[in-house]
């Protein structure tokens, strides 16, 4: 765990573009089989609703047709890797993707009709815990502290959001959820920072923990007293002029204010980390502690904070499953959403703004598997519901090899004398 | 008797026994009374502290049955805190303890009610069956560390998740789902599959069964294989040092897939033995937590199989007498999860302990 080489474990470059290029074409093999046989009729996707002030006619695609394409062209990437075996395929792999999505959309839409705008407006609040995550794992891996327990710190906002929520109202309520998170933030730092424990097992006992406490207070407090677990939440807030714009409108305009901070805190992260002294600072002790100390910066000190504003913005993403979707907690509700965070800093390349992008992908996946309960596929819903984790795996094993880490990641500092 | 030379020699060092024994146990005796703490404050009187404090020692070491219920507790959690160890012994973090419990579990299941076979070797198909599943599970993560540097720990993560959507699903198969119900509950193995109560002669309804005596041959097995083998030599290399094991001709790849493999292989043994020496059939949440509370084993043994096996007791005890305050003191089971966490922070913080307690550690 305290090797900085562990990304690179084996390397096997040469071989690559022909194995992805096998892949991508059995890919395009396995879709046309397994969904464009036997289809027919049209997908029908609507757009927006009628009532709207510009509404937009219905996207009509014929089934079989669009799934035979989508599946040709996947093979022709394919077959282009391996003829050109260029450096770089990831536009490719990204273009097969898409299609494949577009594809199995299509054919679980065929013959029915189904709403793309509501689908995507899904998408972003189920992005906004995800791209929080990914945010407060920024925060700490900038600073070269691995950020496990963001999970925890999640439930943690959560709990502390709906029980606090329910007797301050919800405003006071995501303000105590934002201190709760950072509470967490502060062991974990006093722990890895102070302390020097393993990084990761500190991160993983504050999982423990916080999943033991809130269950524990859940059964023991809120559920004798059901008016505790009943917080106000927050409602959506159309703005003026965009929120009637077709299709984009509803999908960023008509949130709730999880969604506008959400992009908020993005834009502020980017500006400090990359446009600030203090974010340099930060980015020199993860990169190089030793070299940082030697200019002046405490590392201790910068990383007790960036870590203690992590949990901070984690407890904000945690206060979303409660304030900002259905007003009461229950036992575990996060449902790994701060791992999958954590998958989403890596696809984002430890950037905030890669990193929303990423949360916006498993944002999809994520609303794919409640969206596609509606249309009825033969796909058995459990199935569905690992269309996330199964998404993580494959981002956080198809780009890591590429993805660097801040150079410092998961060691501690010593200061020397 | 080398264990003993090596129990031994450990001892007479006043540095490692402190390591080794003393801040476990206060470890474990600070959280025990902080997790008391936080059932005054959320409200219980001091009475139902104090009688969860007693419910706790008497339901895990008070009377035979319930020294009976601490080993049959342990069980699943030394199998698994075994594997959890070998992990950390290679420099792997398994989280995944819990979904190949459930996918070694699942097998087990299949197994135990599909096959009409006599009784010892139905019992070894079962077993057998478990650790294949477990391992294979686990081989995922291991294949995907070791070619694309995947980080085990989201990757174990999410197939933990992706194995409760398995068993939900699985459990809804028509074939596995019990006649005549509707909620997502396997048929009962058979009786040949069972793994047998070994104080039966005793009393017949002393639930410990052959699984902790495997789990205990597990451990030696375990312990040969870190200490005296070549495989074990590799593993202890590629966890203190990769590139330098690289470089002493050992392939890391290999040693990365093999240590995970191993340790879904005792995972999956811990839910085989589950199943068919304690439950008989497999629900919804059958692996209650057991693959989380491994870490904490694992944590605790300090990686060691002797540790672990001692840990695993100690964890074993913990839910056994957690259960028994659950009923007496009407304490929820939850306490104990905040207990553990509590016990692998001080573990993992020793500097912690030695600071609240200055006067023990001089």
């Amino acid at each position: 765990m305290k090797n900085s080489n562990k990304n690179n474990i084996e390397k096997n470059t040469t071989k690559k573009p022909i194995i992805v290029g096998l892949c991508l074409i059995a890919l395009g093999c396995i879709i046309y089989i397994f969904l464009g046989l036997n289809i027919e009729g049209y997908a029908n996707f609507r757009l927006s609703r009628p009532t709207d002030p510009f509404a937009l006619p219905n996207l009509i695609l014929p089934a079989h047709s669009f799934i035979g394409i989508s599946a040709l062209l996947i093979v022709f990437f394919g077959g282009r890797i391996i003829m050109k075996a260029p450096k770089k395929f990831t536009m490719f792999i990204a273009l097969s993707f898409f299609l494949t999505i577009a594809a199995f959309l299509v054919w679980a839409t065929a013959g029915k009709s189904f709403s793309l705008t509501g689908m995507l407006q899904a998408t972003v609040v189920r992005a906004v815990p995800i791209a929080l995550a990914a945010m407060a794992g920024i925060m700490c891996e900038r600073v070269a502290v691995i950020n496990i327990g963001i999970e925890g710190m999640l439930l943690a906002g959560a709990f502390a959001g709906a029980l606090f929520g329910s007797i301050f109202g919800n405003f006071f309520g995501l303000i105590l959820a934002i201190l709760v998170g950072g509470f967490f933030g502060f062991i974990l730092a006093a722990l890895v920072v102070t302390f020097r424990v393993d990084q990761i097992i500190a991160g993983v006992a504050i999982n423990i923990f916080v999943l033991g406490i809130t269950s524990f207070l859940t059964s023991h407090l809120l559920k004798s007293n059901p008016e505790l677990n009943d917080a106000p939440v927050f409602k959506s807030i159309n703005l003026p002029i965009l929120s009637d714009i077709p299709v984009l409108g509803p999908v960023f305009f008509k949130q709730n204010i999880f969604v506008y901070f959400s992009i908020f805190i993005v834009i502020i992260s980017t500006y400090y980390l990359f446009k600030t002294a203090y974010g340099l600072r930060a980015r020199a002790v993860g990169e190089h502690p030793k070299a940082a100390e030697t200019l002046g910066i405490s590392v201790l000190k910068t990383r007790f904070h960036h870590v203690i504003m992590g949990g901070m913005i984690a407890g904000f993403g945690g206060a979303w499953f409660t304030l900002g979707s259905v007003g009461r907690f229950d036992e575990g509700m996060t449902g790994g959403r701060g791992f999958i965070g954590l998958a989403a800093m890596i696809f984002g390349r430890w950037h905030p703004v890669g990193a929303l992008f990423a949360a916006l992908i498993f944002g999809f996946a994520d609303s794919l598997q409640q969206k596609l309960a509606i249309l009825r596929t033969p796909i058995p819903s459990e199935f569905l519901a690992m269309a996330p984790y199964l998404v993580t795996i494959i981002v956080v094993a198809g780009i890591v090899g590429n993805a660097k880490p801040p150079q410092a990641i998961g060691q501690a500092y010593v200061k020397e004398n | 008797m080398k264990i003993f030379n090596y129990l031994g020699n450990y001892f007479s060092n006043r540095e490692t026994f402190q390591e080794i024994i003393v801040i476990p146990v206060f470890a474990t005796l600070l959280a025990i009374f902080l997790g008391l703490l936080l059932l005054i404050v959320s409200g219980s009187s001091n009475e139902i502290a104090l009688k969860a404090l007693i419910a706790l020692f008497y339901g895990s070491f008070g009377s035979l049955s319930a020294i009976s219920e601490t080993l049959t507790a342990a069980t699943p959690l030394i199998f698994a805190a075994l594997g959890i160890a070998i992990g950390f012994r290679a420099g792997l973090f398994n989280i995944g303890a819990e979904g190949q419990i459930i996918l070694g579990g699942m097998a087990a299941v299949i197994i135990g009610f599909s096959f009409q076979l006599p009784f010892f070797i139905h019992l070894i198909l079962i077993l057998l069956a478990g650790a294949l599943f477990g391992a294979l599970y686990a081989f995922i993560s291991g294949w995907l560390k070791a070619t694309t540097g995947a980080h085990e720990v989201i990757t174990t993560i999410m197939l933990n998740l992706i194995a409760y959507r398995l068993l939900d699903f699985f459990l809804r198969i028509p074939s596995v789902q019990k006649e005549g119900r509707n909620d997502p509950i396997s048929k009962s193995i058979l009786d040949t599959a069972e793994l047998p109560r070994i104080l039966y002669f005793l009393d017949p309804n002393l639930r410990v069964h052959m699984g902790f005596l495997i789990a205990i041959f597990a451990v030696l097995i375990v312990y040969w294989l870190i200490f005296y083998t070549t495989i074990g030599y590799e593993f202890r290399a590629v966890g203190k040092n990769l590139e330098a094991s690289r470089y002493g001709g050992i392939s890391p790849s290999v040693t990365i897939i093999l240590a995970m493999s191993i340790a879904g292989l005792l995972a999956g043994l811990a839910g085989a033995s589950q199943i068919a020496g304690v439950l008989g059939r497999a629900t919804p949440g059958f692996s209650a937590g057991i693959g989380f509370d491994a870490i904490a084993v694992a944590l605790l043994g300090r990686a060691h199989p002797i540790g672990v096996l001692f840990a695993g007791i100690l964890f074993g005890a913990l839910i056994a007498g957690g259960r028994q305050m659950q009923v007496s003191a009407d304490v929820s089971l939850d306490l104990i999860t905040v207990i553990q966490a509590l016990i692998i922070i001080f573990i993992a913080a020793p500097v912690l302990i030695r600071k609240l307690f200055p006067w023990i550690f001089k």
